[in-house]
């Protein structure tokens, strides 16, 4: 398998005329975040790239060691930062599972709006951050635009617009802002207008079909074989939507559809994205006229200890399936943590589905990857 | 509710028809589980305590059993976990393994190693997302994967700055930098509280 990849341990010393090594990165604009990939070139064609990883390694697995079970809530807001809510509710559903604490009935509902909210925020960043990276200018202020408003919503609810740390083991930390509703009901009506924007600036953009379509293409086989999730692994027609697999919260009492498709090109992988927006709409709508009154968080311990076993969690972020894996030793801190991060399978498959195509299409192939380098790096 | 009746009445056709097909992972039960892995491996251990089905190895055996567990009946080709655990006596590799076509399907593949010389073979061929994970592994616990095709610090600078000075003190290489090994201590970059 991997005889057809050949591995240059030498770059000093590369064979033939006309190959080139180019590194892109750690600092370029397409990569948002210091990610360097060590590209290398036979004339326009991709014959090899190399991930170089750990310009924002902070440790964060040794770090969460010596930190307690509400402590390293905060820590995990900081991996996947435009998907903190939902980094934060895998924690707090893994302490909630390992303590057998009962989580009442608003915070479930709560947390699914604000999970959902969270991946429309990632995915218009995603589109107008990606549009911008293949020559588009103008997608990036229509999709802030509608950000905007779910940041403002954010920053009443918990304080923050970015790390946010509201859902803690139990519930939440404290009751909703009183505009919740009012806000996230404007926020829908404008956001149900103005989608339809995207799909004229960009979906039916004929410069933008033609640079997506057909490039870097990923096999349903190539998909699974690399560990691929989340709307990635979805355009090439894997099914792997944890909150259809193992529902979490308030998943299982709302319908939503799980988007597929079958390209499994830049362009499907786009497709996927902007509909999981309107699906995320169609949960939020069927939640937020029915958050039930009562308690926002059940009764915790003041000091919580997992009892002694191995714990596992899967939610589904904007990127695909977070895996937190805990071993207890029967303590106030995790004996050891793991965490199954997203990006870095997907950033895996980069080289596989690149080579062979131009360098100008790598934008499109790694725009359409969503990596978020914190969360590869962690 | 539907969903139930057609799983009821996908079960009454094969039991009508009498035939094995494709389905029959469905009624693969944790028995049946370890019934195929004691065919495979006769000392494998197991553990049921947590949420999925626990199976130890033997070093040796882990790439047999790997290349079983994907291969039929089971397809488990989802590689979605691959991590390793520092007991202080020994370290522990972890593979958490799903089926991609029936993800109710969960196994977890652990091997101990000796923490003096650890070395297993790789998976690479068998998952490919394993390079990544396993060079991650490599660094971070010093656990060598025998057969990897490119196994290198992946995340890590590549050298560690007091290597170099180590090395001139006493002529040979240090004797490791495993920053998720439970003795490591950095004094300079402090990660514990």
């Amino acid at each position: 398998m991997y005889n057809e990849t050949e591995i240059i341990k030498d770059t000093t010393n590369l064979g033939p005329e006309g190959e080139l090594v180019v590194n892109m990165g750690p600092q370029h604009p397409a990569t948002h975040g210091v990610l360097h990939l060590v590209v290398t070139l036979n004339g326009e064609t991709i014959k090899k790239i190399e991930p170089h990883l750990g310009y924002i390694h902070r440790s964060i697995e040794k770090m969460c060691e010596s930190l307690t079970y509400r402590q390293f809530i905060y820590v995990t807001s900081r991996m996947d930062y435009l998907s903190s809510h939902i980094n934060n509710t895998a924690c707090a559903l893994l302490v909630e599972k390992g303590m057998q604490i009962e989580v009442p009935e608003r915070a479930k509902v709560v947390r699914t709006i604000l999970n959902e909210l969270t991946r429309i925020a990632s995915h218009e960043l995603w589109i107008g951050a990606m549009a911008m990276d293949l020559g588009a200018f103008t997608p990036f202020f229509y999709a802030f635009r509608e950000r905007e408003m779910i940041t403002d919503i954010m920053e009443d609810t918990c304080g923050a617009r970015l790390t946010m740390n509201y859902i803690v083991p139990g519930g939440l930390m404290y009751d909703i802002h009183p505009d919740f509703q009012t806000k996230v009901k404007a926020f829908i009506q404008q956001f149900k207008e103005k989608v339809t924007e995207y799909e004229d600036l960009v979906t039916g953009n004929i410069i933008f079909q033609s640079r997506t379509k057909g490039v870097g293409v990923l096999t349903t086989e190539d998909a699974i074989s690399y560990g691929c999730t989340g709307p990635v692994a979805r355009a090439s027609g894997v099914r792997c939507d944890m909150r259809k697999i193992a529902p979490y919260d308030a998943y299982d009492r709302v319908e939503f559809e799980e988007i597929i498709e079958t390209a499994g090109d830049s362009f499907a992988r786009y497709i996927v994205r902007v509909k999981e927006m309107n699906q995320s709409i169609r949960i939020i709508e069927q939640l937020i006229d029915n958050i039930p009154e009562g308690e926002f968080v059940g009764k915790t311990k003041n000091v919580l200890k997992l009892a002694k076993g191995e714990f596992y969690q899967r939610v589904e972020t904007a990127r695909g399936e977070l895996g937190v894996y805990i071993v207890s030793e029967g303590a106030t801190t995790p004996y050891r943590i793991k965490f199954r991060s997203p990006g870095f399978s997907n950033l895996s498959v980069l080289n596989h589905i690149a080579k062979g195509s131009k360098i100008g299409d790598l934008m499109a192939t790694m725009g359409t990857l969503d990596l978020v380098i914190p969360d590869i790096d962690r | 509710m539907i969903k139930l009746e057609q799983h009821l009445k996908n079960n009454h056709n094969r039991l009508l028809n009498n035939s094995v097909d494709n389905d029959t992972f469905l009624t693969m039960t944790n028995e049946a589980i370890k019934e195929f892995i004691t065919a495979r491996a006769p000392e494998a251990i197991y553990d049921e305590s947590g949420e999925w089905l626990n199976m130890i190895v033997e070093p040796h055996q882990l790439k047999p059993i790997a290349a079983a567990l994907l291969g039929q009946p089971m397809q488990m080709d989802f590689l979605f976990c691959l991590t390793c655990v520092d007991y202080k006596t020994h370290l522990t590799m972890v593979y958490h393994l799903t089926a991609s076509t029936n993800r109710s399907l969960n196994l977890v593949l652990k091997v101990n190693l000796d923490r003096a010389n650890p070395i297993i073979e790789t998976v690479c061929e068998l998952w490919r997302t394993a390079e990544f994970h396993e060079r991650e592994v490599f660094e971070m616990f010093g656990v060598q994967f025998a057969n990897h095709p490119d196994l290198r610090r992946l995340i890590l600078e590549d050298e560690p700055a007091t290597a170099g000075d180590e090395k001139k003190e006493s002529g040979h290489e240090p004797k490791g930098y495993w920053p998720l090994r439970k003795d490591f201590e950095d004094p300079i970059n402090m990660i514990k509280l």
